[in-house]
């Protein structure tokens, strides 16, 4: 269990970097599809079956928009293998240099604050559900409903989901707003 | 400790491509994958061995279920990572339409 899904997000990974080194764009939006789907393949091995049908409809959504952006501007990725023009050896190495340790300090960093919070947590698969011990044992006769996840989300928790209904339709009314403003020359 | 491990590389991934990529698209795309790795972890967390999905049958003695609630929570992220992505790929092409590029460094005149 614990193998597969390393394979599986090890695959993830290899694709997000496909995605950001592709130079054809249509690629680069389709190579995101094996993130995406392999996170639907990790939700359904870890038991959530309404997390993986949202997932999987998200998903496809995402990528008939991103192929509609793509096919009304350009497919190719003009910035992806140019090269920089070089004013002299010594400065472009010395930037090279500090963009490396640079990097190599973030990722530090953030690797310690991970470790130090991930000890924190209980290890993979021994999850002890403090504040849902509620919702499991009471959750059928209180909300009458036989989905765990839905009666969270649409009981319990129904602010968030109220919140997130807010966030939608802001979401609507500003691509709304931006696509149909008529740009200034 | 070892899948906590590999998500946390799967947002670093989205975090380079979101720092280092001079592409709007890509960028887009790199905030995505963070977002799924943030989805995913969350997940991983609610796990419980040999657990069932926690949708309850009548007659059945099963009790081992896995976490419901960061179930619930992700999927409201999952609908709120879609309207934002939607958003910035409409930004996207809006400063398209303007510019002409996708191309971070050409869009500089950021004035009206």
């Amino acid at each position: 269990m614990e193998a597969l899904l390393a394979v599986i997000i090890l695959l993830m990974i290899a694709g997000s970097i496909y995605t950001l080194h592709a130079r054809d764009l249509l690629s680069a939006v389709i190579a995101y599809g094996i993130t995406g789907f392999g996170l639907v393949i990790c939700f359904l091995l870890l038991k959530a079956p309404d997390l993986a049908i949202a997932q999987i409809v998200v998903e496809i959504i995402t990528l008939i928009i991103m192929i509609a952006v793509i096919r009304i501007s350009t497919r190719e990725d003009l910035t992806e293998g140019a090269t920089i023009k070089v004013e002299g050896v010594r400065y472009v190495n010395l930037r090279s240099a500090v963009y490396f340790v640079t990097g190599l300090l973030f990722v530090v960093g953030f690797l310690y604050f991970f470790v130090k919070s991930t000890l924190n947590l209980d290890p993979f698969g021994v999850h002890s559900a403090r504040m849902a011990q509620v919702y499991l044992e009471q959750g059928v006769e209180l909300t009458g409903s036989a989905n765990l996840v839905a009666g969270v989300l649409f009981d319990f928790r129904a602010y968030d989901t109220l919140g997130e209904a807010t966030i939608l339709i802001t979401a609507v009314v500003g691509i709304l707003t931006v696509l149909r403003l008529k740009g200034r020359k | 400790m070892i899948l906590y491990f590999l998500c946390f590389v799967l947002f670093l991934v989205g975090l380079y491509g979101v720092i280092t990529r001079r592409n709007v698209i890509k960028i887009v795309l790199g905030i995505c994958i963070m977002e799924y790795s943030i989805n995913l972890l969350l997940i991983l967390i609610g796990y419980v061995h040999d657990g069932v999905a926690p949708i309850i049958v009548k007659g059945s003695a099963e009790t081992n279920f896995v976490d419901p609630l960061p179930q619930a929570m992700v999927l409201t992220v999952i609908v709120i990572g879609l309207a934002t992505t939607a958003m910035l790929l409409a930004i996207a092409i809006r400063v398209y339409r303007k510019h002409g590029t996708f191309d971070i460094r050409e869009i500089k005149n950021l004035k009206g």
